[in-house]
């Protein structure tokens, strides 16, 4: 398993660059990593994050899209607008978690 | 020790393929044709893949305001069910059968089909109902889900997509 240095966090990753052990994700790391991918965290954006970490907490695994606008109460039309073309992947791998494996 | 300078790994979110388009013609109207359309394209859009659905022949079901919450599943015709095909056509096996699917796809989590073309549409996709289907059914925009953006012909349809990889259901 690889590990990688951004911006002096050292984190242990996939092959493709998420997270693989959630516990090692910060608040600061957050910003890093949503800076690797052009993204600039706002206050929506932290919503997201932190609801996806909490469901991931209590579930185990990370939440679809569709979860996060049903149950995390955030809107499918602002996911896209915060994590635009791919909302879930981005979400996820700014969060720190696994990509989501459900379909919907 | 000597340390190196490595780039740092970043999952890459597809920039390298930028214009991907998606084009899915649904012509089926039962419950268990509609949802393959649905989730591809519900998935593709997720990718960032700009998706158009056409909706033909029976698949006008889908997005016609009076049938699209009452979409069926019938064992008949369908092996898969490994059930007796006589069985299938027994009164009320339709509706067992419907509802048994309704059952398993709530149970995952998955919305009916009318909120599924919410998301679809809130996620950026394009729903387009099919003039003949429409002209032969005597009905109208008014009559299709609102988030319908046009009655178009096929012709309209095929330049729309132009370039698109394309599914047909």
């Amino acid at each position: 398993m690889p590990t990688t240095t951004i911006d002096g966090h050292r984190i242990q990753v996939d092959a493709e660059g998420f997270l693989t052990d959630p516990m090692e994700w910060t608040e600061d790391l957050a910003k890093v990593l949503a800076a690797q991918i052009g993204i600039e965290l706002a206050d929506e954006h932290w919503k997201a994050i932190r609801f996806v970490r909490q469901d991931f907490a209590d579930q185990g695994e990370t939440a679809t899209l569709r979860r996060v606008s049903v149950v995390g109460e955030i809107p499918t039309k602002t996911l896209f607008a915060l994590f635009p073309q791919k909302p879930a992947k981005k979400l996820a791998y700014v969060a720190g978690l696994p990509k989501p494996r459900g379909c919907v | 020790m000597t340390t190196t300078e490595t780039a740092p790994i970043v999952p890459s979110f597809g920039e390298s393929e930028p214009g991907r388009k998606l084009a899915i013609i649904c012509s089926k109207g039962n419950l268990d044709m509609a949802y393959p359309g649905l989730i591809l394209a519900n998935a593709a859009l997720g990718e960032g893949v700009e998706t158009h659905l056409f909706f033909t022949f029976w698949g006008f079901e889908m997005i016609n305001k009076n049938t699209m919450g009452h979409l069926k599943f019938t064992m008949l015709g369908n092996t898969a069910t490994h059930m007796p095909q006589g069985l299938g056509g027994l009164p009320g096996m339709t509706a067992m059968a419907t509802h048994q699917m309704r059952k398993a796809i709530a149970e995952i989590d998955v919305p009916e089909v009318p909120e599924l073309l919410q998301q679809i549409a809130d996620s950026g996709g394009h729903l387009w109902g099919c003039r003949m289907s429409a002209d032969m059914q005597h009905l109208g925009l008014d009559d299709l889900y609102e988030e319908v953006e046009d009655i178009i012909s096929a012709s309209d349809f095929i330049e729309k997509t132009a370039g698109a990889q394309l599914l047909f259901i």
